[in-house]
């Protein structure tokens, strides 16, 4: 296998001071005048990354994963040439196009054909490559009715589909595509995907950045977990993902402390300090099961009284996916205030209907009335449900069958002859 | 192929040359953005020049009695501002053409001096069209045109040469320092008096004549008249000093682009 992309010992450092203070020469020349001697407060150094190396070969999917900030974005700008490292080298093998945003260069003054051309030559196509692929452009994007209006009189939609169409129509070797499928409705994002998939069977070679593990799942053949600047593990898809999740609940779950995780955001006046699983009792729960009864209780301090508060919790499969959000707020319920101090407030899910595997939480306190919020705790703590003879029979359940059931029964009385026939029922071990 | 390193200047060159269409297209684009939904549309390049050459006639040519080398006033001053308009209005698109596209350089990699060079062309377009009415006005005041009309272009393409390089060095400075944004528009009017537009060189007093030749513009203007009036009548001295500066211009700009542009995309 050939070689696609080489990167070693990759390091980028942004100096933070340079970038806030300073950019007007006036205030350079009046630092001058005050103190000509002294040196230059240092700079705030930040290592967006750090001595990151890998290979992928020529027809690799690859998905990179990290959380905000880790310095998946930086990558993807070095390998476009955008951004230059600070240290360490890169090499490719054959065109490349990247397509850190959908659109890149259109302009609302002109229309969607004008657009087309325009965009596709920043890209890298020639004018009459794209003279050639003109037609199947337009009926890919979809917006040929208006392909002659001016693009400011486009809906988003509109506009993300015809920066979609240019960037479909690219033929490179190597794509590098950054979280372009956030965006968009569900039909686009399948349309985006199966794109992608054809690139993939084209042999090309695609680097993918994504927040959603499903698409890389369903995508990357591997993946690349980058943290801190650094590259944090080098895998096959599944395990990276899987290594990723779990790093959200570093923290240790046993005692489901709250207070010491770390990446949280909002403006804090409140904060979950603790967690607890219960039983409907009120016991402390150790083992969650499949289908039965669980009392979430979430212990909260105030550091100051708190109008219109409002409750939420998250939760998410392991790959990412989020399996159902609600809050005191979607409840149609109404906290007046939040008196300063600690206390809890307690969510009862009355059955469980999760397959057995682990599932990660979130945690949020915003304000019912206003978009303001002040505590979220993303992927604070993950939750291990256990098996359980769901349907009362003892067949053995997993993630595999997917990722809830419910509350359900087959009915038998249609089949021709029912109630002759002597239907057994696998016996319950552990109901 | 390794990204990872400076370019050289052939390589710098050769990959301009491989980019050449999306010059193409950056230059389309601006020129039709900027007549999109004007009424007047490409007029516009002709009133310009056309009513700062009435308002000139009337208070300079008239009132004021300033001589202008035996050809008729309007005539004389539209000529200049014919390529002082093109200077002045594109120097600041230049200077502006990095910031103004900053999603561009964030988002995607082309060379980078394409910007610019888009926007130096995208102005040639109006001054072609002001050309026209220039030769409507030579046709109206029967002046005889001479061989030399022929070397024209070779003054509009010093025009251009001096915009591209003073227009590099500001539109490099201009990411990193908002002031020269500022600066530009301060400094082409400064250069509408010091350069001789509304009246000829030969108005000054003879001590101020030299200090006049550094500016690049004053050999242009002065040269590009003689091309159509004067029948050839070079002033080599101011010419040469001309072609120096711009020359010069042109090395220094590039060179500060070449240096910065790789931190373009950080600071913008």
């Amino acid at each position: 296998m050939t070689e696609s992309i080489t990167v070693e010992n990759l390091s980028k450092r942004y100096e933070l001071g340079a970038l806030q203070h300073e950019t007007q020469l006036r205030d350079q020349l009046v630092n001058l005048l005050r103190a000509p001697f002294r040196k230059r407060a240092p700079k705030e150094i930040l290592w967006a990354l750090r001595e990151v190396s890998f290979k992928v070969d020529e027809g690799e999917v690859v998905g990179i994963i990290g959380r905000n900030g880790a310095g998946k974005s930086t990558l993807l700008k070095i390998l476009s040439k955008i951004t230059f490292p600070t240290s360490g080298r890169v090499r490719t093998r054959g065109r490349v196009a990247s397509l850190l945003e959908v659109g890149t260069g259109f302009h609302e003054e002109l229309t969607g054909r004008e657009n087309i051309f325009l965009n596709g030559s920043i890209l890298g196509m020639k004018k009459r490559e794209v003279h050639a692929k003109l037609d199947a452009i337009v009926e890919f994007s979809g917006v040929e009715r208006f392909i002659d209006t001016p693009i400011k009189r486009y809906s988003s939609g509109m506009r993300l589909r015809l920066g979609f169409a240019v960037a479909a129509h690219l033929e490179p070797d190597v794509l590098i595509v950054d979280e372009v499928l956030a965006v968009g409705d569900a039909a686009f994002q399948k349309k985006c995907i199966s794109a992608m998939q054809d690139l993939r069977g084209g042999g090309r070679t695609v680097l993918f950045v994504s927040h959603n593990m499903a698409a890389v799942e369903n995508l990357c053949s591997r993946g690349l977990w980058i943290a801190n600047g650094q590259l944090c593990l080098d895998g096959p898809t599944h395990e990276v993902i899987e290594a990723y999740m779990a790093s959200f609940a570093a923290s240790d779950s046993a005692s489901n402390e709250l207070t010491a995780v770390d990446g949280r955001r909002g403006s804090g006046e409140v904060r979950y300090t603790r967690i607890e699983f219960l039983s409907t009792h009120g016991d402390l729960q150790t083992v969650t099961r499949s289908g039965k009864s669980l009392v979430v209780r979430m212990h909260y301090r105030a550091s100051q009284l708190i109008e219109h508060p409002s409750f939420g919790f998250r939760l998410y499969t392991d790959l990412g996916t989020m399996v159902t959000d609600t809050s005191t707020w979607l409840h149609g319920l109404d906290i007046p205030m939040l008196p300063a101090g600690d206390g809890y407030i307690d969510l009862e899910i009355d059955s469980l209907n999760l397959l057995p595997a682990r599932y990660y939480l979130s945690l949020f306190i915003g304000s019912s009335v206003s978009q303001h919020v002040y505590e979220a705790l993303e992927n604070a703590l993950h939750l291990d449900i256990e098996e359980a003879a769901i349907y009362g029979s003892s067949r053995r359940f997993s993630n595999k069958y997917g990722v809830v059931f419910f509350p359900q029964r087959w009915r038998l009385e249609g089949i021709r002859g029912a109630s002759e026939l002597d239907v057994k029922t696998a016996p319950a071990v552990n109901g | 192929m390794l990204w990872y390193g400076r370019h050289s200047v052939s390589e710098w060159f050769s990959e301009i040359w491989r980019s050449r269409e999306i010059l193409y297209f950056l230059a389309w684009r601006d020129v039709k953005v900027r007549y999109k939904q004007a009424v007047l549309g490409v007029a516009w390049a002709v009133l310009q020049p056309l009513f700062t050459m009435v308002t000139f006639s009337f208070f300079f040519g008239r009132l004021a009695g300033i001589p202008s080398d035996g050809v008729p006033y309007p005539l004389f001053s539209y000529a200049a501002l014919l390529l002082w308009t093109y200077f002045s209005v594109t120097l600041a698109q230049v200077g502006n053409s990095l910031i103004n596209n900053s999603t561009l350089i964030t988002k995607i990699y082309f060379p980078r001096v394409l910007l610019p060079a888009a926007a130096a062309l995208g102005g040639l377009l109006d001054l072609v069209v002001g050309s026209v009415f220039l030769i409507a006005m030579m046709i109206y005041y029967r002046v005889t045109p001479h061989w030399t009309l022929l070397l024209t272009p070779i003054f509009v393409a010093q025009t251009v040469l001096l915009v591209m390089g003073a227009g590099m060095l500001l539109a490099a400075m201009n990411v990193r320092y908002r002031d020269v944004k500022y600066t530009i528009p301060f400094l082409t009017q400064i250069g509408l008096f010091v350069t001789p537009i509304i009246y000829p060189v030969s108005f000054l007093p003879h001590r101020f004549q030299g200090w006049l030749a550094l500016n690049p513009m004053t050999g242009v203007i002065q040269g590009f008249r003689a091309c159509l009036f004067g029948g050839g009548s070079f002033d080599w001295d101011v010419m040469g000093a001309s072609w120096i500066v711009t020359l010069l211009l042109l090395l220094i700009g590039s060179l500060h682009f070449r240096s910065t542009e790789r931190v373009f995309a950080d600071i913008v």
